[in-house]
Order: structure tokens, then sequence, then C-alpha cells
């Protein structure tokens, strides 16, 4: 019942965001095992392992959310559109609203709950001193794919931000803070080195 | 200091358009009693502690303009504490001891600028009496600071902590009797604070209404007809209530007759709610449904057929005159020059980061909620209507909501989340999908405006004609569809008049950042800048002479106004301000020495709206394939004489532009009633790579501070036409900028 009336081709968006290193899809992940229909399934989560009895292509979203009760990955778009859902599967951002928990249960996944012990990740520590949020609702989908992109780029330019960044969507408009606190937390990071 | 009723009807007003109409008639009357406002002390918005913690009551919802920060930064100060020693507490809904809570039409700085700062002064005021009284001093040899009461003569001090019991007690001075501040001693107001709630979003915590969460809490989706207000004919229930996790399956029969004219909160969609376990477990369940719906009346709409009516109506005379003044068709006649054009603009969505959704929990009798709506007493009496119970009987708590602009101001989802509540008799949290939160938005409804200017042989304006097509029935329009009689250049030319034409329009529509300006700037400033173009003059000084020239100033007694639109005696478009925020940008973007290179420009627009002043230069260029770059914006704004909390307020800036640049990509058609679009890849909204360097600056002037969330928006949209104009020689004229063969790069 529910219509779909997709003007755009999204196959195009999907083969764009699949030649970027951090914008995931689900079929990346190849290590897919074959589940059956109840057996639990184990989650390496912040460094907790939990096991949880879901249907195996339930999206890593909603049991983050609604299952084990992390709350901080959020809901935006249910098709990788928008950014808000990300979380880091084996150190590279994912949008969670797109994998299938299935497909995730050997790779530590890290949600924004788990980015540092006690919130000062450089990442956390520019958004903070940068007073970067205006509602917030996008913010912990922003900081993970900052802090996957600062893991494999320390040192990102301008455009690199733009290339990284540009998956996840901000309708307040908080983009050129974040690109500020982008480039505070590499010089951050490497000053403390 | 009391905001009386007559106050903030002035103040409502401002949120514009049929709005004004809609949201601050009925609702304001049942709020509170006509003439007894509510009279507000510093112990209900004051705490402290004996450590000298003080806790500050936030009265308004946030969702993202920095309300949570603003309102508590006007009492601290005049209160006299270090700010790091405020703790700041969301008020739950009750109007009675908190006044007006709602967030919209950019009015709580108005409104709170100088009550807050009332109650602090007040609460300092009980500090001193309490240290005067134990002391045994005169008062007046009493001062304060960082949160200490000193007497110098005797050397005596003491900790607000140690006096806030005394202080408590103690009767409040009446408001309008404290004294305040001079502003060059302020501490915390013009300092910049950061969000009170910023380290909790960094950290990810739990404080959205997404994330509500109750023992024994289950989780509700909607399915609703693909057509406003169909209703459900048959459905394969039985089958859904078997899935896995599902607990209840309602058909919702809804309150909605589709008609010509629809209003503000028309009542309940008709639907079937799934309620499951999780929330996953409801939308999976949902693809199963089999539903054949009664579509009614609303299939038969469509753009096309809106467009088709839209040009039939401006060919035809107009059926309501906003305002007229001077011989407007003699203008015409003896003018040098007439130039004729006709905007078309879109429906939008609202597209808030977070979609739709409500908790309640119906127990015994009584409702507790838990709601992201800006307009939350307003949501309780629909509540209470619809659920046939007493606004008594039901408690709000008011949880941060992942931006508005205006969509919640609304309360749809707050009504259907109680009525799922009370039909299981457990706490429910409902949540729309994104499909969802676009085809049933309340949008801002689409129009077409025809305008007509002459010009004489000096290429001066000589008469101005605009005549807007937009949708309703008669004099009522609908939502965000109404214009105001003094919207620019109302007033400037010599001769002036301004229609309105309405034709139905079976569908939602609402308030979105900016209602009615953040397009009517569009059109205007738009057009101005073709009519200065073809007086061979520069659109800036063609503006600002425009200005200089004002030939008759709106009045808000005038019999000339029929509109639902009714500005007020402050709203009262000042000229000096609207031509110096021009004069500011024009001299920070270097507007006067831009040079001039093919596929390059620069284009200028400034509005006036929500008390506010904004001028905004946008310098973009267009490549061979119509993709348009923005390379840099300048915006200056005049919103009085104090920024009250600096880098909000630039964030709020960058904010405005960047969410008016988003608008004008994106549309919403319908085809045989169904909305066409379903979510980001067909509703865009701008990516970090197209979002250019923006400055903002600030023109302070000697009026009392006015709000941001709105004024920011509306000039950046003509700003980047004019720009790809002066860029390509090519003017747009109807949105979204596909329409017109263009798109971002």
């Amino acid at each position: 019942m529910v219509r779909s009336n997709s003007s755009f081709p999204l196959a195009l968006i999907r083969a764009r965001f699949r030649s970027r290193s951090e914008i995931p899809n689900s079929k990346q992940f190849s290590r897919a095992k074959q589940w059956g229909a109840d057996m639990p399934l184990k989650l390496t989560i912040n460094n907790v392992v939990s096991t949880v009895d879901v249907p195996p292509d339930t999206p890593l979203l909603w049991v983050l959310r609604d299952v084990l009760n992390y709350k901080g990955t959020k809901f935006g778009c249910g098709m990788g559109l928008c950014g808000a859902c990300t979380v880091m599967v084996g150190g590279r951002a994912v949008r969670s609203c797109m994998t299938r928990v299935g497909t995730v249960t050997d790779d530590a996944i890290t949600t924004i709950e788990g980015l540092s012990p006690d919130g000062l990740h450089p990442v956390q520590v520019a958004w903070e001193a940068l007073d970067v949020p205006q509602c917030g609702y996008c913010q912990a989908g922003q900081i993970m794919s900052a802090a996957a992109l600062l893991a494999h780029t320390p040192h990102p330019t301008d455009a690199e931000i733009d290339t990284a960044m540009s998956g996840n969507l901000c309708r307040c408009g908080t983009y050129p803070r974040i690109r500020q606190a982008i480039h505070e937390a590499a010089e951050a990071a490497a000053s403390t080195k | 200091m009391r905001i009386d009723r007559r106050t903030f009807l002035q103040l409502g007003a401002l949120a514009g358009g049929g709005l004004a109409l809609n949201l601050y008639h009925s609702p304001l009357a049942n709020a509170q009693e006509p003439g007894a406002p509510p009279d507000l002390t510093p112990q209900a918005f004051i705490k402290i502690a004996p450590d000298g913690i003080v806790t500050i009551m936030a009265r308004a919802s946030e969702t993202g303009q920095g309300m949570r920060n603003m309102l508590p930064m006007l009492i601290a100060e005049e209160l006299d504490v270090d700010w790091k020693d405020v703790r700041v507490q969301q008020a739950d809904l009750d109007e009675k001891i908190y006044g007006r809570q709602f967030s919209g039409g950019s009015a709580n700085t108005p409104m709170g600028w100088e009550p807050m700062r009332r109650v602090g002064a007040a609460g300092r005021q009980l500090l001193i009496s309490a240290a005067a009284q134990t002391w045994g001093v005169p008062e007046a040899e009493c001062t304060t600071k960082s949160g200490r009461v000193l007497h110098a003569a005797s050397g005596r001090s003491a900790s607000y902590g140690e006096l806030a019991d005394k202080a408590a007690a103690l009767p409040a001075p009446a408001l309008s009797t404290v004294k305040l501040k001079d502003p060059k001693d302020y501490r915390i107001i013009g300092h910049s604070q950061a969000g009170v709630d910023t380290h909790t979003i960094v950290t990810g915590k739990p404080i959205f209404g997404i994330d509500v969460t109750l023992p024994g809490m289950l989780h509700a989706a909607i399915q609703k007809a693909p057509v406003f207000a169909g209703k459900v004919k048959t459905a394969n229930l039985d089958e859904i209530k078997k899935l896995p996790g599902v607990r209840h399956v309602l058909v919702i029969d809804g309150g909605i007759t589709p008609a010509a004219f629809t209003p503000w909160e028309p009542g309940m969609e008709p639907g079937i709610a799934i309620v499951a376990d999780t929330w996953w477990q409801a939308q999976q369940a949902r693809k199963q449904l089999k539903v054949e719906w009664d579509l009614g009346p609303a299939a038969a709409q469509s753009s096309e057929s809106f467009a088709r009516r839209a040009e039939e109506l401006l060919q035809a005379p107009p059926v309501n005159t906003l305002r007229k003044y001077g011989d407007v068709d003699a203008a015409f006649k003896s003018s040098a020059k007439v130039v004729e054009a006709t905007y078309q603009y879109p429906f939008i969505a609202h597209v808030t980061m977070e979609p739709q959704g409500c908790t309640a929990h119906w127990k015994d009798g009584k409702l507790e909620m838990w709601t992201t709506s800006t307009l939350p007493a307003n949501g309780r009496e629909l509540i209470a209507k619809t659920l046939g119970i007493k606004e008594g009987d039901i408690t709000t708590h008011l949880v941060r909501g992942g931006g508005s602009f205006g969509r919640r101001l609304q309360n749809d989802y707050a009504v259907e989340a109680a009525w799922i509540s009370k039909q299981v008799d457990a706490p429910v949290k409902l949540l729309w999908s994104r499909e969802d939160d676009i085809a049933h938005d309340p949008f801002r409804p689409g129009g077409t405006a025809g305008l007509k200017a002459g010009l004489d042989a000096q290429g001066k304006v000589t008469a101005w004609r605009h005549h807007l097509i937009t949708y309703g029935e008669g004099k009522q329009f609908t939502s965000g569809g109404g214009i105001g009689s003094d919207t620019f250049p109302s007033g400037f030319p010599p001769a002036y008049a301004l229609h309105i034409t309405a034709q139905p329009l079976m569908l939602r529509t609402g308030a979105l950042r900016a209602p009615g300006d953040n397009i009517y700037c569009w059109v205007a400033q738009s057009f101005l800048d073709e009519v200065a173009h073809e007086a061979g003059r520069d659109p800036l000084e063609f503006q600002l002479d425009l200005l200089s020239n004002q030939q008759a100033p709106w009045k808000a007694s005038g019999k000339d106004e029929v509109g639902d639109h009714e500005p007020t005696g402050q709203s009262v478009l000042i000229p000096e301000r609207f031509k110096g925020v021009l004069e500011l940008v024009a001299e920070k973007s270097g507007w006067a020495k831009r040079t001039k290179e093919p596929g390059r420009g620069m284009g200028i627009a400034a509005w006036f709206c929500h008390l506010g002043y904004f001028a905004e230069v946008a310098d973009v260029s267009v490549d061979a394939n119509n993709k348009v770059t923005v390379h840099h914006v300048w915006a200056a704004g005049d919103v009085g004489s104090q920024i009250i909390n600096p880098r909000a307020a630039e964030s709020m800036g960058f904010g405005g532009v960047i969410d008016g640049m988003g608008e004008m990509a994106q549309e919403i058609t319908l085809s045989e009633g169904r909305v066409a679009q379903s979510n980001f890849h067909n509703h865009p909204l701008l990516r970090m790579r197209q979002v250019p360097p923006i400055e903002v600056y600030w023109r302070k002037t000697d009026y009392a501070p006015t709000g941001l969330g709105e004024p920011t928006l509306p000039p950046i949209l003509p700003a980047v036409s004019n720009a790809i104009f002066a860029a390509t020689g090519k003017r747009i004229r109807t949105l979204p900028l596909q329409k017109s063969g263009f798109s971002w790069a």
C-alpha cells in the first residue's frame, strides 16, 4: 500500500554513494550469512556483546533503537538518503537504516554513545566548542561520518570534507560550522599525537 | 509587565499570512481569559539551590532556534548570576504560570525580551529584600554580583543559595516596578553562550520526541489514503492482526470533510493504525495491508489543473482587492514603459529531519503527552475535543523536536497518538515514516502571481499591480496562502493595487518558516530586479530610490485591508531600516565594484518580515549545462538594539540562507490527488558541497530586539534568482529551479 513515486533514479544515487569509501551498502558485507528465522544474533556494539532475537533482515537502526535502547542513532528517511542513522561498522561510516542486522554480526559496531567513553572524542569536543547543533537531530549521524572521515583522512581538505559529508543532510543549516569543526578536530587530534 | 491579550494578538499577527487568522483567534480565546493574562512571578521561573546552582525554567518549546538558551539568558542576566551556575529545565505546558508557551512567528524574542528580563530582575529584588531584612539594612544600600548580595558599608555578603528560602517566601514585586540593567553592564546577553543541550546532543543522549520511552510502551504506524481525507472502505484487518508483534489494528474514521477551503488543523485524517511491539514490526505489517479506499473528491485534484485554473483566474478580474491607492490604470496608460511578468511557485513540504510523531499515555481516564509541538496549548485543546475529555485531564510535557520550520505548530500527530493510546489503553509512541511525513505534510501552498509595473521617462516607478492567485474560497485563504496588504512594495509606488483570488484546495497547508514571506519576497524582489533592468538602472540604486519616496505608508486603521493579515504599529515597515540593511550588505559584498563576466553574477534582495530586516547578496556562476554554483553569500540584518546570543544568531543567519536555497529546488506535485514526492531523493535538501561560505552582519538600531527564525530566510531566494539573471540574462519566473531549466551544481 505504500506507493513508490520515485521520479529520480535512486539507483544512480546509490551508485554514487557506493563509489565512496565511507558510504556503504549492505551488499558490501560479503560475510552475510544465511540465518534461520529464530536464530539469535550476536552483536558487538561499543565493545559490548549483546544477543538479539530478531529476523536477520531487520535494519540495524531499529535493533539499536528499539531492541537495545541505543537511542542516539536517529531515523530520518529509511532509504540511506539522509545519513541521520550513520554508525560505524568496522571503522567505516554505515547507514544503519539500510544495513540488515544479520550482515554485521562479525563486525565491531560503534554508535554515537560509544564514540568515546566521556564525550571527549576530538570531533565531539570541536562540535561542542563551536556549538554546531541547531535542532541537533542530524548531528549524531554527522559526527559519526566526520569521525570516520578523520580516521581515514586525518587532514581533510574542504573538498574531501564536502565529499565525505554530503550524504548527511541538515535542514537547519549547520554545514558551515560542521566544516569548521572537522578542521578543528583534525588539528586537535594532530596536536595531541 | 504583562503580555496582555492585545499585545499577544499583535505578536500573533506577525506569524504572517493565513497563519495569523487560523492560529491566533480561537486557540488564544481558549488558552486564557481575555483581559486576564497571567502574572509572571520569579518563583515560577527560578529555583536556587543552597549551593548556588540556579535552575531556570524554559517556557518555550525547542526545535532548534535556541529558545532554551535565549529566554533563560534574559532571566539570568537580570538575576545577576553567572551563566555557568545556571541549569535550564524545560517547563511543562502551564500557561497560567509561564505565560504563552509557543515557538513561532519569530515571536519569542519580542514577546520575551521585556517580561523575561523583568522576571529575572524581580528575582534579584527578592534576594536583595531577603538580605536587607536579615542584616537590618536599607535595600537601597545592597548590590549584587555573580550570585551574591553585597552590603558595601558593613562588608557583609551572602550567596543567593543562602538567601533563597527566605526570598522565595516574600511577595514578588510588580514586574513593572523593577529596575533593569543598563545594557552596557550585560555579562550574559550579547555574549555567546553554547546551547544548553549541545553536550547532550553530541554524546547521543535521548532527548528528542522520537526517543521517549515508557514502560510497556507500544509502537504505532498509520497508513493513510493516498489522497487527502480518503476513507477506509474495506481492509484485511484480520490478516494484519496475526502478523509478528502486532497487538492492535484500528480503523480511524477521521473527521475531515473535504471542501474548497481547508482550515488550519482540519481534524484527524482517516486511516489504519497498526500498533505493535516495535515500530519496525508495525511497518512490516503495514506492507501487507490490502485496503480499498473511498478516495473522495480530492482524488480529482492535480497540479496541472491547479495551474490551468490559475492561468484563467489571472486573466479574469480579481475577486478581492486588499489594497489600492492612486489611479493605477491611468498611471499605466501614461507610463513610458510597462513591464509585465507572471511568477509561479510550487507547494513544498516541511521535511523536518525528525519525522512527525508523539508519545501518549492514556491511564484511568487521564492523558499524559510527550510532544514536540511548538503550539502545545492548541494541541491540548484539539486532543480534548477529539477524545471528549477535559483539558484539565491532560498533562503535556514539551520535548525537543528535530526541527519544525512551522510544521510543529500543527498538532495532528499528537491527536493521533492520544487517540490511539486511548483506544488501546496503553502508552503508545506514534512515528510517521518519511513517506508519511511528505505525503501528509501541511504544505506551503503554491501560487501564481501576475505583476505589472509602470516606469516614467526617467526610469522611476509610476504604478505597481500585483494579483495573487492562491487557494481557498472567497475571502478565506488557505493557511500560508494569504498575503498582507502591507507586503512590500505596498506604500512605495505612487499608484498601487494588490489583488487576491482563490481557487479551491482540498489539502492541508500550513506555515512554513517565514510563512507567505518565504515566497512573496521572491516574487516582489525578482520582479523589482526585472523592472530595474528595464529602467536601465542598478538594482540597488533603484530599490533605494523607491524606498526613499514612500507615497502611502501603510496604516493599521485603513479601510482598504480585507486580508487575513493584521500588521500592527510595530510591524510597519520603516524605510530607513530596510535601506540600512541594503546599504550594509552592498558595502560588505563589494556590490558597487562587482565585476561582470559571462556566466557569473551577483544578485541582491531585501525583505522585512516578523519585525526583522534582512538584505542578502549572492555571488553565483552558471555553467554551460545551466548548473548553478553559489560561491558566496553576504547577509545583513537589523533586528534591533541587541543580538542576545551572537553565535546562535549567526547560526540562524546561516540556516535561513541554506534552508532558503534548499527550497528553490523543492516541489510537491499532485496527480489524481496523490502527492508524487516521497523522500529526500525527490524532495531534496541542500547538501554540504552545495553550501557557500556565508557572512552575516548586524546593523544595530535603536529598536527593541526581535526574532531571527524567519526574517533571515526570504531574501536569499531572489538574491540567487537575480544573480542567475546577472550571470546568464535568463530570468527565473518559475520555481523550482528545474522548471526554469536550472539546477544546483
